[in-house]
């Protein structure tokens, strides 16, 4: 049996996660090392602490800012990443 | 905009990991509501964090069926605190709505965080936390077939290794501050504490080396390479994640806003002051887990068993607890001794490494700053939205720098949630 999965729209791309996952591993399976936003001096940054401490994952999901590595997948969830 | 919605509990719990776990579950056949917040989508905190990449030990599922038997106790997870606004109630946030949380007894169980130091390279995608790559792994990022250099301090370095070869990925080196004769020492000492030699002979890594630290991680817009110094040798390793952590901080933020004492600052990370009942320097505000200082979820069991026993006046059956916790507190100095941070790691930044992420000011901007306000004022450090949760925590290490208590918001909040609180009410009790 395969492992559920779920779609959701990361910067427009369709995404397919297994369910379960944080917006911040949805980010890595969209391509790279799963930017999340710029810095204030044009860096790419990553989700690093992995625990709702850095900020450095904040994106916006469904309009709101959050962060990707405490936010949980949902089916047909719009994820933005931020400049 | 209306006023935001009131609750009450007669014990609010902030935290559902080991210790908020044991709290809920030793307070619950009192009676009392209880509430138990959570930042994480679920409860077990960092250490039992579910999720698709997680396999949960039978000691985690213990613990969150024995939260679900109970009717009296209510989990709110991705509930975060954002302030205090009055004696006795606490400003709530959850993904759709804020909130205001009232609590006869408050216990604190809110754990620690790693302390993330920085040097050249770390701001690269790629480079995490040691605990940081085990808690995204287990939120299901994949790693299959990456390369992993794992650096920093203490036995959550191999943790996380484990954590990473389980999900595919190949692990190129381990490298560990502390000395071989630190580590073996730890390794001796382990025989009094048989359960921890047993988790140890099963984290043993091949690519393990003590006296190694991080130099740089390297690469054009993500890790291509790390270059470590391992004693006196400097050697370069092509990988495609860096992840790097330096053991644990306290943490007190709640804690301290609320106005508890903390610990005398002479030994390393500063911790939430308590008594023997788990009680802090305020009545009716007890601290349980890492918060007090980091020791392991044995640890951070008894303690919560303990401050949920004695939160609802049952200090009788709080008692029988305490040898448990004097036992796992001993495992916690050893561990404080055995990996103490050599001084050395104070020189991982050059001066054009950022220290402050969130708003990318340089170690060599900090340099002639006189203290952490001085360095906030006129650079900035700090002054993003991690709060200097991460370059504080640097800054104190890197230059002794003391954060001061911290204001409201707690956590960045929508204007939604903090406006709410100007709203009047007609709740008679407002002051």
């Amino acid at each position: 049996m395969s492992t559920p999965v779920l779609l959701l729209h990361i910067d427009g791309q369709p995404v397919r996660v297994k369910t379960g996952s944080s917006v911040a591993a949805a980010l890595r399976v969209a391509g790279g090392m799963g930017v999340a936003r710029s810095s204030v001096t044009g860096q790419p940054r990553a989700p690093f602490c992995g625990m709702g401490v850095c900020q450095e994952c904040r994106v916006l999901i469904d309009g709101r800012q959050r962060l990707a590595c405490q936010a949980v997948c949902a089916e047909g969830m719009r994820v933005e990443t931020s400049e | 905009m209306t006023a935001l919605a009131l609750e009450h509990c007669d014990l609010l719990i902030v935290g559902a990991g080991p210790a908020g776990m044991a709290a809920a579950v030793a307070a619950a056949p009192s009676g009392a509501s209880i509430a138990v917040i959570e930042d994480n989508p679920a409860p077990g905190g960092q250490i039992w964090r579910d999720g698709p990449g997680a396999a949960l030990p039978p000691a985690a599922r213990k613990w969150r069926d024995a939260l679900e038997r109970h009717a009296n106790i209510r989990v709110c997870s991705g509930t975060r605190v954002v302030a205090a606004p009055l004696r006795n109630e606490l400003l709530l946030e959850d993904a759709e709505r804020g909130w205001r949380m009232q609590w006869t007894k408050l216990i604190l169980c809110t754990g620690a965080r790693e302390l993330l130091l920085p040097f050249p390279g770390w701001t690269l995608p790629g480079v995490t936390g040691a605990g940081g790559l085990q808690a995204l792994i287990k939120a299901g990022l994949p790693v299959e077939g990456e390369r992993i250099v794992i650096a920093g301090s203490g036995p959550l370095l191999l943790a996380a290794a484990a954590t990473a070869r389980a999900a595919g990925a190949k692990v190129v080196r381990v490298a560990e501050q502390a000395s071989f004769a630190a580590v073996a020492g730890f390794a001796a000492s382990l025989l009094r504490w048989p359960r921890k030699a047993a988790q140890a002979v099963v984290l043993a890594d091949p690519q393990y080396r003590t006296s190694s630290r991080v130099v740089s991680a390297m690469g054009a817009t993500q890790v291509e390479s790390a270059r470590l110094l391992q004693g006196d040798r400097e050697v370069a390793i092509a990988c495609d994640r860096v992840a790097c952590g330096f053991g644990l901080t306290p943490n007190t933020q709640l804690g301290r806003m609320l106005g508890c004492a903390l610990t005398p600052a002479d030994a390393g990370a500063q911790a939430l002051a308590v008594d023997a009942l788990q009680t802090t320097s305020l009545p009716g505000i007890y601290a349980a887990g890492e918060c007090t200082g980091f020791g392991g979820s044995e640890r951070a069991l008894a303690q919560g068993t303990i401050a949920g026993h004695a939160a609802v006046g049952n200090e009788r059956s709080a008692k029988p607890h305490e040898a448990e916790r004097t036992r796992w507190n001993a495992f916690a100095a050893q561990l404080h001794r055995s990996f103490a941070l050599s001084p050395d790691i104070r020189r991982l930044p050059r001066p054009d490494t950022l220290v402050c992420r969130c708003e990318d000011v340089p170690f060599s901007a900090l340099a002639d700053c006189s203290g952490w306000t001085d360095a906030k004022l006129h650079r900035r450090c700090g002054m993003g939205a991690c709060q200097g949760r991460v370059c504080g925590d640097a800054a104190q290490f890197l230059f002794g720098w003391t954060p001061p208590a911290p204001r409201p918001p707690l956590s960045p909040a929508r204007i939604a949630t903090l406006a709410g609180l100007a709203v009047p009410d007609d709740d008679v009790d407002r002051q």
